[in-house]
């Protein structure tokens, strides 16, 4: 694990460099960094030619989308990518996850990860981008984040198509004696008009394979897309309405056995006393394994089924260790207020000079506020689950995951075995949000099947040991200040948020005992980077020094700053008597994508019409992995509370690449976002979370879901993500429309706490 | 005990406390059904009892009788039912992991109610849970399917 470093640092060099010489994004085949992991298994009449395509000889075509499959469409528009320039429709093509691989890393994960602002398309920001583009090439990080999938393998996975029909091309040229440049290809066959005659892919893939790819390829332009920019069929929606076995939990295999765990429910402690032998005698429980890793401590219990092993570890007798933190939620909260208070930060944006601006501000200008939310859950429908198998040496990995390569090495570790004797496969996944990102499923599974006689073994978590075992969103404080120029536009904007560091936490789990240096952008992103002009400007983060385990939630530190922002540019419009959207407009006026959204959205939803006694709006806009997001909800007071009625959603996602899978991710990200805002908190008493189930942390459900309408924009120059753009604006617009309709300024998430929703 | 599942009767060997739900996942191999909350309180392990939907995590499988069906038995000879048919049409999943039991509650409410409004589907749907909020597109796969079955007749 050392050597981690030492790469990384390399490859900043290398990147630089890269970056100076001017081909930092090249044509991969030229720089082909990583074997092709298809090469090894590859079925006799079937031949690979890269690390995305298999066809056979019976003209079986494999394309492998080496993205985690957790609902948002991901396999369906990665396939499409070959698809497209391959020359086949998607019922033509088996898509597959493939196997945990180097050569799948994904390069934009970090290349958002800089100092710099989406749009800001200055020299130093492109050239960042790129050198940590490649850091992410070099360490083969293999992932599914950060709405990054369609945007890394929009380029290399359509070469791989256009490269693998190039050869197919020539092998059917030399097959059939005719010049390529008189064949075409059509339907998954290689075509000859004049005379007729034609050869399939299948019967020629053999072929083809050994010939040497070409040195560069043409895509095709836009204008000529097929598949791309058109609803396509998701390849995986049969599957899932006739209820097939392909969920992580669903892993059934010879002489399985089954197991879950109970983990210490306070945070970083150890078993102090454990009376297991109750545990042991109950019928259908075969073994105890205690289990330590850098997630938690505590036992495995292995048993003939999964409610064996349940009622099993409800039998054991445990007494936990003491908390390391402070025990409930008011301690914890005053830790992070304090830090809003005193804590030193890093300034993340810093325009004008706020101070001056506030100093000689009059009493009437001026705005305070302080906004709070809360721990959240992840508490995707499919708790955590892990199947493993160690024999013979080698260590055999099921897991619904985002970050193959990274259980594969930390499992081979733990096992100890080494790397070649590894094999992650990547299930479907019923959820993640972010929650599959972590790996202590595999861990926790990697120690119970060392135990288990080489047989394999599926632990499933119960619902109450997900969710009390969970990565969580941090809670997090934000001081807003601002100051009103007389024509009641903000002069100034100073926001403070602070939290616990999600990049800090993952880090120190990961890496044990390393730290990670310098700012989290994670605290601020939302609200140091949106495309407001304001001539005095700040932002600052500040790390509460808690070492709660905290991760990446959908949208990750859009989901709180997303309410920051928002809610404060709601409370300078309202001050400043200014409408909420005519705000933005005159802000934002220097990024047309941005005022283009919010115009769309007022359009739709009909913004400023008289609205009958009983009902209002709330906006909210939020530029988040690239996209530009506007929202208007409209609510109503019922008898039996405030009922979300409709929401209108404009986004501009540069390129759309599947409208269908943008309109479903715009309303997935959205009811997330509502739900939370609505409902949701993960609070903690003698060092536990409290809640542990449905009941207490429950999410939106259909009969509270609103209405909606879509529209999606392609103005801006570059392609956003789409997967967790509809979340940041979700809870801001809903807390603005609460305040328009009853004059009440919510300013603590959820919004339960002080009014009833129906 | 024996079950009669989805046309078929098992032999089970099972502690009759252990709830259906994992009679039929880990005993019986029919994976369909899916584990979400273990307290009645998700609806993503529905699977009808003589029609009527039931949560399986909740129901202790020495007090079933009567016919089970999971979603697995839903297709007659390789066709689609309708409920089904309409979920491929209105594209509704994204994870997917919630719809079996979904589709389930949904089969069972046009069995009652022929052409259900939005307020019957929202009644009849509300203890399915679904975190990806496919909700907007399950009221209009309800409807589709009830013109689907509507056809049919």
């Amino acid at each position: 694990m050392a050597s981690i470093g030492k790469i990384a640092r390399r490859t900043f060099l290398l990147g630089a460099a890269a970056v100076a010489g001017g081909v930092a994004v090249g044509y991969w085949y030229v720089s082909r960094p990583y074997e092709n992991p298809l090469e090894g298994e590859v079925a006799k009449g079937e031949a690979t030619f890269n690390p995305y395509v298999k066809i056979a000889s019976d003209d079986t075509i494999t394309v492998i989308a080496p993205r985690a499959e957790m609902g948002q469409g991901v396999a369906t528009t990665l396939a499409a990518f070959v698809a497209e320039e391959l020359d086949v429709t998607l019922d033509r093509i088996k898509v597959e996850h493939g196997p945990a691989s180097y050569a799948y890393y994904n390069a934009e994960m970090l290349a958002e990860s800089g100092p710099f602002n989406f749009f800001d398309d200055s020299f130093l920001a492109e050239m960042t981008r790129s050198a940590l583009g490649t850091v992410g090439k070099v360490l083969g990080l293999q992932g599914t984040g950060g709405s990054t999938s369609a945007r890394d393998g929009f380029e290399k996975m359509r070469q791989a198509g256009a490269a693998t029909r190039a050869v197919l091309m020539q092998a059917a040229a030399a097959r059939l004696s005719l010049p390529v440049a008189e064949l075409a290809t059509e339907n998954g066959r290689i075509v000859h008009a004049r005379s007729g005659r034609s050869v399939s892919y299948g019967e020629v893939a053999l072929d083809a394979a050994s010939i040497a790819p070409p040195k560069s390829v043409t895509l095709r332009d836009k204008k000529d897309w097929k598949l791309l920019g058109k609803t396509q069929q998701r390849v995986d929606m049969h599957d899932k309405v006739t209820g097939a076995p392909i969920f992580g939990i669903d892993v059934r295999l010879p002489d399985m056995l089954y197991a879950t765990v109970l983990i210490s429910p306070v945070f970083g402690a150890k078993p102090v006393k454990a009376d297991t032998s109750k545990a042991e005698k109950m019928s259908g429980v075969i073994k105890i394994v205690p289990l330590e890793t850098v997630y938690g401590s505590g036992f495995g219990v292995i048993a003939k089924n999964t409610w064996a092993a349940f009622k099993g570890a409800e039998a054991l007798d445990v007494e936990w260790g003491k908390p390391v933190n402070p025990a409930d939620t008011d301690g914890l909260m005053q830790v992070i207020a304090d830090a809003a208070t005193k804590g030193e930060g890093d300034v993340m944006r810093n325009d004008g000079d706020v101070e001056t601006a506030f100093a000689d501000a009059p009493q009437a200008q001026l705005i305070e506020a302080e906004y709070r939310v809360p721990y959240l859950s992840h508490a995707p429908m499919e708790p955590m689950n892990c199947t493993a198998q160690l024999k013979d040496g080698h260590l055999t990995v099921w897991a619904p995951n985002q970050m193959p390569t990274l259980i594969r090495w930390l499992c081979a570790d733990l096992a100890g075995v080494p790397l070649e004797q590894t094999t992650v496969h990547t299930t479907y996944m019923g959820g993640a949000f972010g929650r599959r990102g972590e790996i202590d499923y595999a861990l926790y599974a990697t120690l119970i099947a060392k135990e288990a006689d080489g047989h394999p073994v599926k632990v499933t978590w119960t619902r109450e040991e997900d969710m009390q075992h969970d990565c969580y969103r941090s809670a997090f404080i934000a001081r807003m200040r601002a100051r009103l120029g007389d024509d009641g536009l903000p002069q100034a904007l100073d926001l403070r948020v602070a939290g616990q560091s999600m990049m800090a936490s993952l880090v120190g789990r990961i890496f044990p005992g390393r730290s990670a240096p310098g700012p989290d952008n994670t605290t601020t992103d939302g609200s140091h980077n949106q495309p407001y002009t304001i001539p005095n400007y700040r932002v600052t983060g500040i790390k509460a020094p808690l070492t709660l385990p905290v991760s990446f939630w959908r949208s990750v530190g859009n989901s709180q700053n997303g309410f920051f922002h928002e809610s404060a540019m709601d409370e300078i419009a309202h001050a400043g008597k200014t409408d909420p959207i005519e705000l933005r407009r005159k802000l934002m006026r220097e990024f047309p994508a941005a005022v283009a959204v919010v115009d769309k959205v007022a359009a739709m939803s009909n913004w400023g019409e008289k609205l009958p006694e009983g009902k209002a709006k709330g906006f909210a806009f939020v530029l988040s992995f690239g996209s530009w997001c506007a929202q208007v909800v409209q609510i109503a007071q019922t008898p039996g509370g405030i009922k979300l009625e409709k929401m209108w959603i404009a986004v501009d996602v540069g390129t759309a690449l599947d409208p269908g899978i943008i309109e479903q991710q715009m309303v997935s990200g959205a009811i997330f976002g509502l739900s939370a805002a609505m409902n949701q908190k993960i609070t903690f008493a003698d060092g536990r979370v409290e809640q542990s189930n449905f009941h207490d942390f429950d999410a939106m459900r259909i009969f509270q879901a609103p209405q909606f309408e879509v529209a999606i924009l392609e103005n801006y120059h570059r392609m956003g993500g789409v997967g967790e753009v509809g979340t940041p604006p979700a809870a801001p617009a809903l807390a603005n429309a609460v305040f328009a309709l009853t004059g009440k300024r919510v300013r603590s998430l959820p919004l339960s706490d002080e009014v009833v929703f129906a | 005990m024996r079950l009669n599942v989805n046309g078929n009767s098992l032999e089970i060997d099972a502690d009759p406390d252990m709830p259906l739900l994992w009679a039929l996942r880990d005993i019986a191999g029919i994976m369909g059904p899916k584990f979400g909350c273990g307290i009645a309180a998700c609806g993503a392990c529905t699977v009808h009892i003589d029609g009527v939907p039931v949560r399986s995590c909740s129901l202790p499988v020495g007090a079933v009788e009567g016919e089970i069906t999971t979603i697995e038995g839903l297709s007659k000879g390789g066709e689609l039912h309708p409920v089904q048919q309409a979920w491929l049409e209105e594209q509704v999943a994204q994870c997917g992991y919630c719809q079996a039991g979904q589709i389930m509650t949904a089969v069972a409410l046009l069995d009652e109610i022929a052409e259900p409004t939005d307020e019957d589907i929202d009644n009849a749907m509300g203890g399915n849970l679904c975190r990806c909020g496919t909700y907007p597109r399950i009221r209009a796969a309800v409807k589709r399917a009830a013109a689907l079955k509507t056809a049919e007749l």
